[in-house]
């Protein structure tokens, strides 16, 4: 736009300079020059910065303003928003910042963590299996496991339990002595939000079964919890691991509370009875358990002798001191005493995800946001809510799980990756291969590629580290971003930062990163390690895991459903409006400022201004101000029910199509053209003509008046045809500002001011004269047609040759809301979101009788699930 | 009629040697067609920049309004000319110094010898508002005008001082309407001002039968040196004004524009229509 200015004023004093010379040169004895101006060339160069201070309204000032006033509203709207309001935790969403509001209808690619992000990190202790018996799962008299409705899946679920390659969590306690006899009835101290469906177990725990008290007891031993009883029989747990405070909980409500601890013993009240038990050793545990849709944990136990565990004891102590190869020692330590275990049972917790996720990520995955997944999780875990929330499909083409441990190997999976995905991407031919081989340190930006499917990306930590160095990243990044899903383990924060990092670099995309934990930090703001990271929009959601991701964020809410909301509904308006805003806002500004170039021509390049002073002040503060500002606040293309059913309007923001380089030149054309329209038919108009009584209206300050008014009818008239949104507001603001000019214009030109200041108010009784003239009046309607005749003409031709799918969207929501029939899109979506149930595998019925048929737990694998698991 | 005498030929061709002083030129032209109603009578200047910025702002409308003060100390505005001999200049600025001062008369020639004047009414040719609000003489009802602009000076291109501009002293000083014709700079280079009324006697007589006339020019006012043109009009007018047939082209080129590319979208939706129908399908 400088530039532009630039050249704008340098073509004008030229004129100038060679007007100077041929005309104004003769015209001295009617207007000297001044003094000080010795030739055309210096009074060049003054006109020169006297147009560059009259033209300067192209670069509007005003816009900054304007827009951080948008913005801050955008915000507000977040803010305000009910439907993201979390009536449970009392918690609204949050904008912690005002200037992304636009990027956030922009946004490609989401990165996700997986554990409070996409799931609740609530856990439920949801069934067990003690001792071959299975518990929580209802039968019907006959023994047939009830198939429950959908909403009761979600209690209950399914029994997929892949019980292989369990690692064993133990943890040592010894009974040591038992004391006092407490008078507590059955199951006082019970949570009562805790809800079991299974009776069998409850009369199993009454009966005395010994294995279920043995079970039980463990659990309510062996943890780290840290109970909290403020009032006398009212507990509550602070659990290091949701995990351990679900178990805790279970056991506390089968009868075995857990009340108390000190350092070294556990008061447990067990059936009643208060025992204490002392507390020998905390083995920590190494956080392998395997897991599947539910978290499964094996409970063991095994009997020691007084002598065998001094004995262990002491090597323990040792291990724990020795300096070098400490975890290695402590694992040999371990593994000495955690065998001949004795079985006592499983239970299995169920981490949920949150509600709406797998329809939410539908939704974007409509919207061609993609999605990663980075989580510290371990693969098999990630893959299961990967499934379960949509983000693999069953029906998808292939699935790579890339886990090499060294470059080549990681290169190699990649590559072969692709070749299945894209074989000709391998090629030396292909555009990208041949870039990267002739400018290879060039930053640049990948484009799009296609692959021929639904593909899923699995990556794990290790490889990661070796796909993120050097030459290995464009591979990586190639592969990732034709895949549908990514999901990438075991992750460090700092490997999450440095994914962000490489997909914005590369695809000059905006990113989202969103997660609820410290470990997130790094990846939605932060400089780690001096490394900066940030992805473009930082979302946070407060959630189990503490404040801190929320606090680093750009936004914040509590649940992920939420997200669709931010972004498909305040993110397309964000950026629908900036758009609008500015595209309206540069057009009006070229539109009024161009009228003085034009002018310029027939002034003598002496940068006469075209309108009154007073015009010039309050064009963009008063006259203009209120009706964009109304357009860019109020404006709905088309409503959040529409804009969440069909989230393919989405895409335009993401190829940023609505304000780029060629909707700039594109305004600029418009104002030019209005410009021109707005000077010539006024010229036209008032040259050589006169009023019914003679008196001629060729002056200069009645031109003006013609000038400024045209201007004010067209630009009005074209924010009432950019406004798609009539509200009461828009209507005051838009009709308002133009009935406002008027009355500014008459209160300008009044005598009385005038008499007051005749220095400063000069144009005396020219609205009276003027605006009762004919020709003003007609010469305002042509120009008024003039300028939104091509307007109209491209607005309908647009759609029909060329073609957007926004424009068949949104012509196809015009034809529904004259005719509300039941949309088929709608009710396939009504589905999706009900589909609440954490696994994957859920709508698979009549599986949980294969389980209980057997004794075993190890379950069968569905075959559309058997890629190799890691074992 | 084109009046600047830069054709030989032309009778006026004398006046623009500057030594020629005062220079009278007569030219003549006749009427083809009589002028009924109200006529009007302009000059035009064609060339002339009144729309340059820096001759735009060279007026002080507080001593135009009749501000004591501004009278004896007029705006910065005004330079360079503010100023003349240590006296203010009244009005100053260079538009008041630059006004037109040709004297044109026009003589019926009839079918004696003896041409008859045409009488040429000066008074309401200037806005309402400019005559009575924007422009006063300086304050003083009883003394003369000329001792009201005491203290100032003549414009220096002027021949006569601005309380002699006209002998009523209701035309005379700031308000006499020649001068505030002239003040109301004009928009373009090329512009016409109204100079005098022919008022209609009655109805029976056309206010200008056709025939013979000519026109009596004191030719005072240099327009040959920046390469300007001088005219002088006569016109009629009808209820919407004068005669500019622009608007009118432009509104028929305009309708004709709409109605074809109404027909041509028209066109194009009906046929759009059916193809849209069968997309809206496969989306």
């Amino acid at each position: 736009i400088f530039l532009f200015l630039g050249s704008m004023c340098f073509v004008l004093a030229v004129g100038h300079c060679i007007w100077e010379n041929k005309k104004g040169y003769y015209f001295q004895d009617f207007l000297p020059w001044k003094e000080y101006v010795s030739s055309s060339a210096v009074s060049a160069v003054l006109i020169f910065w006297s147009y560059f201070i009259i033209l300067n309204t192209v670069v509007p000032i005003s816009l900054y303003v304007s827009v951080e006033i948008i913005r801050l509203g955008n915000s507000f709207y977040i803010n305000w928003d009910r439907r993201m309001f979390y009536e449970l935790k009392n918690t609204p969403a949050r904008a912690c910042t005002t200037t992304l509001n636009e990027e956030l209808g922009q946004v490609k690619y989401v990165f996700s963590d997986k554990t409070g992000t996409l799931t609740q990190n609530i856990m439920i202790f949801n069934k067990c299996s003690i001792n071959g018996k299975f518990y929580g799962v209802v039968y019907d008299k006959n023994g047939q496991r009830v198939e429950v409705s959908e909403n009761q899946f979600q209690t209950f679920s399914h029994l997929t339990y892949v019980l292989n390659s369990v690692k064993l969590l133990f943890v040592l306690a010894y009974v040591f002595q038992k004391t006092e006899k407490v008078d507590f009835s059955y199951n006082k101290l019970a949570d009562p939000k805790f809800s079991f469906y299974d009776k069998t177990l409850v009369e199993a725990v009454k009966r005395g079964d010994r294995w279920v008290h043995l079970f039980f007891l463990s659990l309510s031993l062996c943890h780290t919890v840290i109970p909290e009883e403020k009032v006398e029989g009212e507990l509550t747990y602070q659990a290091q691991s949701p995990d351990e405070g679900a178990l805790v909980t279970a056991a506390r409500n089968f009868g075995f509370v857990f009340r108390s601890r000190t350092s070294e013993t556990v008061m447990v009240v067990e059936m009643g009875e208060t025992r204490i038990y002392q507390l020998l050793a905390i083995l920590d545990f190494n956080n392998d358990f395997a897991s599947d849709g539910l978290r499964t944990l094996m409970v063991a136990y095994r009997e020691l002798d007084n002598a065998f565990f001094q004995d262990w004891s002491s090597k323990h102590s040792e291990a724990c001191l020795s300096s070098e190869n400490r975890g290695d020692k402590i694992s040999v330590v371990y593994e000495e005493i955690e065998k001949d275990l004795m079985l006592l049972g499983a239970t299995a917790i169920d981490d949920k995800l949150q509600d709406g996720v797998p329809g939410t990520i539908i939704t974007l995955n409509k919207a061609k946001i993609k999605i990663w997944v980075l989580t510290g999780d371990k693969q098999e875990t990630a893959v299961n809510i990967a499934y379960a929330c949509n983000i693999f499909e069953d029906e998808m083409d292939g699935m790579f799980i890339v886990e090499g441990k060294d470059d080549e190997t990681v290169r190699r999976e990649l590559r072969s990756a692709r070749e299945k995905m894209k074989p000709e991407s391998l090629l030396e031919s292909d555009p990208v291969n041949s870039y990267l081989t002739t400018n290879p340190r060039m930053p640049f930006k990948i484009p799009e590629e296609m692959p021929n499917g639904n593909y899923g990306l699995i990556i794990n930590g290790y490889s990661l580290a070796h796909a993120l160095e050097g030459n290995l990243e464009l591979e990586l990044l190639r592969t990732a971003c034709m895949c549908k899903g990514v999901i990438c383990c075991r992750m460090t924060p700092l490997q999450k930062a440095q994914v962000v990092e490489l997909v914005k670099r590369y695809k000059k995309a905006v990113t989202l990163a969103i997660g609820d934990g410290a470990n997130d930090v790094s990846m939605i703001k932060g400089i780690f390690w001096g490394f900066f990271a940030a992805a473009h929009i930082g979302v946070g959601i407060s959630g189990q895991e503490g404040m801190q991701a929320m606090l680093n964020s750009d936004y914040a809410f509590s649940q992920f459903r939420y997200l669709q909301r931010l972004l498909l509904v305040h993110g397309r308006w964000s950026y629908n409006r900036m758009c609008k805003f500015l595209s309206y806002f540069f057009y009006k500004n070229f539109a009024f400022t161009l009228v003085h170039f034009w002018y310029a021509f027939y002034s003598g390049f002496s940068a006469q201004t075209v309108y009154d002073t007073w015009f010039i002040t309050f064009y963009n503060l008063v006259y203009t101000s209120l009706p964009v500002l109304g357009l860019s606040l109020f404006d709905q293309d088309v409503n959040e029910t529409w804009s969440l059913r069909f989230p393919e309007l989405y895409e335009p923001g993401q190829r940023n199509l609505y304000f780029n380089k060629k909707e700039f030149v594109k305004c600029l054309m418009h104002g030019i053209y209005s410009s021109l329209v707005l000077f010539f038919i006024p010229m036209g108009t008032v040259y050589n003509s006169v009023r019914s009584d003679g008196k001629e209206i060729s002056d200069y300050q009645s031109f003006s008046v013609i000038v400024q008014t045209s201007l004010l009818c067209v630009v009005t008239m074209q924010i009432a045809l950019e406004t798609t949104y009539w509200t009461m507001i828009s209507h005051i603001f838009t009709w308002g500002s133009l009935g406002f000019y008027f009355c500014i214009l008459f209160f300008l030109y009044s005598d009385g001011l005038c008499l007051m200041f005749p220095n400063i108010f000069q144009f005396l009784g020219v609205a009276r004269n003027t605006l009762n003239l004919p020709q003003m009046w007609l010469s305002i309607v042509l120009s008024v047609v003039l300028c939104m005749l091509p307007v109209i003409g491209y607005q309908f031709l647009k759609p029909l040759f060329w073609p957007v799918s926004v424009d068949k969207i949104i012509d196809r929501i015009h034809h529904c809301m004259r005719h509300p029939l039941p949309h088929p899109i709608r009710t396939k979506l009504k589905h999706a979101s009900s589909r609440r149930s954490a696994y994957a595998f859920s709508h698979k019925q009549g599986f949980g009788a294969l389980i209980t048929s057997g004794k075993t737990m190890r379950a069968k694998m569905p075959k559309k699930n058997s890629f190799p698991f890691k074992k | 009629i084109d009046y600047t005498g830069t054709d030989p030929a032309s009778p006026c061709n004398k006046c623009l040697s500057p030594n020629v002083t005062p220079c009278i030129c007569t030219i003549n032209f006749t009427l083809e067609q009589s002028f009924e109603g109200n006529v009007f009578m302009y000059y035009g200047l064609s060339n002339f920049y009144q729309n340059h910025r820096r001759y735009v702002k060279s007026r002080d409308d507080s001593q135009l309004n009749g501000d004591p003060s501004a009278l004896l100390n007029p705006s910065k505005e005004c330079e360079p000319y503010r100023r003349n001999e240590d006296k203010p200049i009244a009005p100053c600025g260079a538009i008041a110094n630059s006004m037109f001062n040709d004297t044109l008369d026009l003589f019926l020639v009839g079918n004696e010898s003896d041409p008859t004047p045409i009488p040429l009414k000066k008074k309401g040719i200037a806005w309402w508002t400019d005559k009575n609000v924007k422009f006063r003489n300086p304050p003083g009802a009883d003394i003369p005008l000329e001792e009201r602009f005491k203290g100032t000076t003549k414009p220096v291109n002027w021949v006569k001082p601005v309380y002699m501009l006209d002998p009523d002293e209701d035309n005379s000083g700031f308000i006499n309407e020649d001068f505030i014709v002239w003040m109301r700079t004009a928009a373009l280079p090329t512009f016409r001002k109204l100079y005098r009324l022919i008022e209609r006697k009655n109805d029976l007589h056309p206010t200008l039968p056709a025939g013979r006339y000519y026109l009596n020019i004191t030719y005072n006012y240099p327009v040959h040196s920046f390469d300007g043109r001088k005219r002088m009009i006569l016109s009629t007018i009808s209820w919407m004004g004068g005669k500019n047939p622009f608007l009118g082209i432009a509104y028929i080129a305009i309708g004709s524009i709409s109605f074809l590319l109404g027909v041509v979208l028209l066109v194009i939706n009906h046929k759009y229509r059916n193809s849209s129908n069968t997309a809206d399908i496969t989306i």
